[in-house]
């Protein structure tokens, strides 16, 4: 391995060197001039995002641990544009008060997590894999209880961590037997050696998917997502959401059209039960609920169904569409937690009750909440519609109409409860509506990149068309 | 910029007109213009199309452009027009420009009201000059989603309820049709080649007959649910009421209409080797909701009410043509569909601007009113008589060509359904009459009512420019009948190959 060689981990490189900064920026800060921290941090993370679309050469390094192609470095700068935009929104809430002195720490362990994730995508081997993963899930946890002026959010940081240990144990377990029975942890080596009448492979492929279920919310393993993204900060749940959601299906995806492509016929008959049940829980549950970070979180799940529908037909048009539809989810719920967020934070309504009557004195949020949840009920022309059309194009070009059918279903209930807040803003009365209010320069920057992404994405079609010459299928 | 983009154009570039005007006055005078200027293209359309066939051109859409969107999925924004899409186009202008000054006096947040309003009907224009299958699909979408605002802010009575339950029935409805379209999508190559959602491509190409019976209730039941198909026309009646004046007009004259022009454009012209083999079932559902629209109609107390299940039945009707499969029917169907759609807007226009002054919607609180507001009174009566097809209105046209079409299938079973759906004429004469006579005959009812002001001028210039539509596809509608009947040839020649 040489110098060249060495620079192709150029994403985490220049990660760990912004870590690295803001630590010594940190220290070497006196109390008044910690103000330097946040403008120091969001620079630096936008300057990464420029640097991640440069060209990158492929290639592997540490004897194969580490992969880099066009796909995964795809999949990186997605991931860059969401943590970009969550910190530009999270600047508000950090630096009130109730924050003070913990800065910088919100930085650094976030990036950490974001390398953590990096890593696992790039993982050429099973041994890097569990590495960034775990790299990106502890530290979550911590950030999940950073709010230490209320009881939920350690309660939430307990849950996560102790549901994080128990799926990440049995993630291990499984990953130990595919050792077990095949000598290696290499992805390259392991790949020719499963089988699909192992019996131990099969036992140790469903543990693997036990685990990543875990990270992605899908049903049954769902159970810790509502109480974590309600107890978390609100830029916290954001990032849960959509870049850790979205990192766990990357290499859920790449895992499973290359490691385990073999056992196809197993593994599309199991997401066809997982999505269609995680789907329907995840949309009959956010029908009840009233708290919008509870009731973001149930959309999430759902949405979390529609998104594992893109791997059922195993074909390059799948995971194209899979990447392109982390991209829309990313701006569309970011947008919806932007909003949420900015009014929790200035007025502390959280429930769909206090947004009553919010149109006539906020309408431009109220427009931008409206058009954050139109896309992710894929009504065009937002780019919600395209992303969900394509997952549907991409079900159905193997022939699946029946879970299509279903899926369209779900997408009419889920219109039912993501046109609840709507009727909230605009069509109910309320004796005591929100108090018109301006938010900073960063949360409305925030709002609106979400909301030009929204509009662009779909109605540009050389985004999705790049993600699909980077894609493969089995 | 190619003429038929022009009419999604011309609504953007007027709702941002309306972004730039602040008030009731600078909205409504950016609207009016706005669809005017619109109604102007309708006609200059229609002029340069007829033109254009006077001078031989018969390719079967003309004013072809394409552009290449997502190329993986062979998608375009393709447009063209047939004699049918220009029909189409002229109904809905016409209704647009009339339903602007139906809400000429709309004082809550009239910007807001008028921005949905031309955003809804720019996706109705998208849909009727759109052929490729995808760009058509997300401009149905379009036409339909401003609707649950339209109604839930600026609607009467349990608005709520009545926008949610239209919201997701249509929305159902159009989840049915992307399971179809894919179907359809991902069976357009069946010799190899590229897979296409362009419509003039998909019809020259076979699909199997196994597969076409599969797709084609998912997009017969999709599109029907716009078109008031039985049973699943329950959005309707609680919609249109609930609605205000100008959607009402919208909606019933003009979104209904999409339903039908699916039926033809995308069911039956793609795959219709099933529309043949499985049209019967549909034909029981449908004759259903002819007679079942025209009986619920009178048993109203409500005129909103009234008028919702007349166009559940006179849409029925239009769905009941198309499945006759022969030409006089069709072409029934497609002049029953502007007939019908002329002639609901003006009924939800005289309505709206009724209940404006009586503030009651019940027929048996009103009376008299011909002595007291007889503009509105007499053009009333004349747009009943168009509904229950006197000679000389667009109604009578509409009706005949489809009845006489519709016998002109010999099997007994298409005989006997064509029976079943005349009896709605004599029901419809039964619900015209009487509301005319309870409304506007007999004594006043209430004494407040003898200072009603007559029409206003923006209500005159709403409800003279249906009439005038109304009388000239009445008195002459050659020149619409045989626009369409050129265009329904391939259509029909596709479709009776296989009858036979």
């Amino acid at each position: 391995m040489n110098f060249e060689n060495f620079l192709l981990m150029r994403q985490e490189l220049v990660l760990i060197g912004i870590v690295l900064i803001v630590l010594i920026a940190e220290i070497f800060t006196d109390k008044d001039q910690k103000g330097i921290i946040t403008p120091l941090a969001i620079t630096l993370f936008a300057i990464h995002t420029i640097i991640g679309f440069l060209p990158l050469a492929e290639g592997s390094i540490f004897g194969g641990s580490y992969n880099t192609s066009a796909l995964i470095n795809t999949m990186k700068n997605v991931l860059n544009l969401g943590v970009l935009i969550i910190l530009i929104q999270s600047s508000f809430w950090l630096n009130q008060e109730n924050q003070k002195g913990k800065v910088s720490e919100f930085y650094i362990v976030l990036l950490s997590t974001l390398v953590g994730m990096f890593y696992m995508i790039s993982s050429g081997d099973f041994l890097m894999f569990y590495i960034g993963l775990e790299t990106a899930t502890i530290p979550l946890a911590a950030l999940t209880a950073f709010d230490r002026y209320k009881n939920k959010s350690a309660e939430a940081g307990i849950k996560l961590i102790l549901s994080s240990a128990l799926s990440s144990g049995i993630l291990l377990y499984g990953l130990s037997m595919i050792y077990g029975t095949t000598g290696s942890v290499y992805f390259k080596d392991i790949t020719p050696m499963i089988s699909q009448t192992n019996a131990l492979q099969i036992l140790a492929f469903i543990f693997y998917f036990a685990g990543m279920g875990f990270k992605m919310s899908l049903v049954p393993f769902h159970l810790w997502t509502a109480d974590v993204y309600e107890g978390a900060p609100i830029s916290i749940t954001s990032y849960l959401s959509v870049i850790s959601k979205g990192a766990a299906v990357f290499i859920f995806t790449i895992i499973l059209f290359t490691v385990f492509k073999v056992l196809l016929p197993m593994w599309q008959d199991i997401i066809w039960v997982i999505a269609v049940m995680t789907m329907t829980i995840g949309n009959l549950f956010a029908l009840r609920q009233k708290n919008m970070k509870r009731f973001l979180a149930f959309s999430s799940i759902a949405q979390a169904g529609f998104i594992v529908l893109g791997i059922l037909s195993g074909t390059a048009m799948g995971m194209a569409t899979v990447v392109y539809y982390i991209l829309v989810y990313i701006f569309s719920n970011l947008a919806a937690f932007g909003v949420v967020s900015v009014i929790s934070a200035t007025t502390g309504r959280e429930t769909m009750d206090e947004y009553n009557g919010m149109y006539a004195t906020n309408p431009k949020l109220s427009w931008a909440l409206t058009i954050a949840l139109f896309s992710l009920a894929g009504i065009p022309p937002v780019a919600g519609f395209f992303g969900k059309f394509f997952l549907f194009t991409a079900a159905a070009e193997k022939g699946f109409y029946w879970i299509v059918l279903i899926a369209l279903l779900n997408t009419i209930i889920s219109l039912y409860y993501y046109l609840m807040p709507v009727k909230a803003m605009f069509i109910n009365k309320s004796e005591t509506p929100m108090e018109a209010f301006k938010s900073d320069a960063m949360s409305k920057a925030g709002i609106i990149i979400c909301l030009v992404g929204m509009l662009v994405i779909g109605l540009a079609s050389p985004i999705y068309e790049s993600i699909l010459k980077v894609c493969f299928g089995i | 910029m190619d003429i038929l983009s022009l009419f999604v154009l011309v609504p953007f570039l007027t709702i941002i007109g309306i972004l730039c005007t602040k008030g009731l006055k600078g909205t409504r005078v950016v609207s009016a213009v706005g669809m005017g200027i619109q109604l102007i293209m309708a006609f200059h359309l229609l002029f340069k199309y007829l033109a254009e066939r006077r001078a031989g051109n018969i390719a079967e859409m003309v004013f072809v452009k394409s552009h290449l969107w997502y190329q993986s999925l062979n998608i375009h924004y393709t447009v063209g027009v047939d004699g049918i899409a220009v029909a189409m186009i002229m109904l809905t202008s016409i209704v647009v420009f009339a339903g602007v000054f139906a809400s000429w006096m709309t004082k809550e947040l009239p910007r807001e009201f008028f921005i949905s309003l031309i955003f809804l009907s720019s996706g109705v224009f998208g849909f009727f000059i759109s052929i490729d299958l995808f760009t058509m699909f997300l401009f149905y979408e379009i036409a339909v989603i401003p609707m649950y605002l339209l109604i839930g802010l600026w609607g009467t009575g349990p608005k709520e309820y009545s926008a949610m339950k239209l919201t997701l029935m249509l929305m159902g409805g159009s989840a049915l049709l992307v399971l179809g379209l894919l179907g359809i999508y991902f069976n357009s190559a069946p010799n190899g080649g590229q897979l296409t959602f362009n419509i003039l491509e998909i019809a020259k190409v076979h699909i199997p007959v196994a597969t076409q019976k599969f797709f084609f209730p998912f997009l017969f039941v999709g599109f029907g649910v716009l078109g008031a198909l039985f049973p699943f026309h329950t959005w309707s009646p609680d919609g249109h009421a609930s609605a205000p004046t100008a959607v009402s007009m919208l909606h019933a004259g003009v979104l209904m209409k999409l339903g039908g022009y699916g039926i033809l454009r995308v069911a039956m012209y793609l795959l219709p080797d099933a529309a043949v083999q499985m049209g019967w079932i549909f034909l029981i559902f449908t004759t259903t909701s002819v007679v079942y629209g025209a009986f619920g109609a009178i048993w109203q107390k409500d005129l909103k009410y009234i008028n919702a299940y007349s166009s559940v039945s006179h849409c029925g009707m239009v769905i009941f043509a198309l499945l006759m499969i022969n030409k006089t029917a069709m072409d029934g169907a497609i002049l029953q569909m502007i007939s019908h759609g002329l002639m609901t807007a003006l009924f939800f226009a005289l309505i709206g601007m009724i209940y404006g002054r009586t503030h009651t919607r019940n027929i048996h609180e009103m009376g008299g009113l011909m002595k007291v507001i007889p503009f509105l009174a007499v053009i009333y009566v004349i747009a009943g008589m168009a509904s229950l097809g006197l000679p000389g209105l667009s109604g009578f046209v509409a009706e005949m060509t489809i009845f006489v079409g519709s016998f002109q299938n010999v099997d007994t079973f298409h005989r006997v359904c064509t029976i079943i759906a005349t009896t709605a004429i004599v029901v419809t004469a039964v619900y015209i009459l009487r509301v005319v006579g309870l409304l506007l005959l007999g004594p006043i009812k209430n004494a407040h009512f003898e200072e009603l002001k007559d029409a206003t001028w923006y209500e005159k210039v709403s409800l003279l420019t249906l009439l005038i539509a109304i009388f000239a596809v009445g008195l002459a509608p050659f020149w619409l009948s045989n626009m369409i009947q050129d265009s329904l040839t391939p259509i029909v020649a596709k479709l009776s190959v296989i009858a036979q």
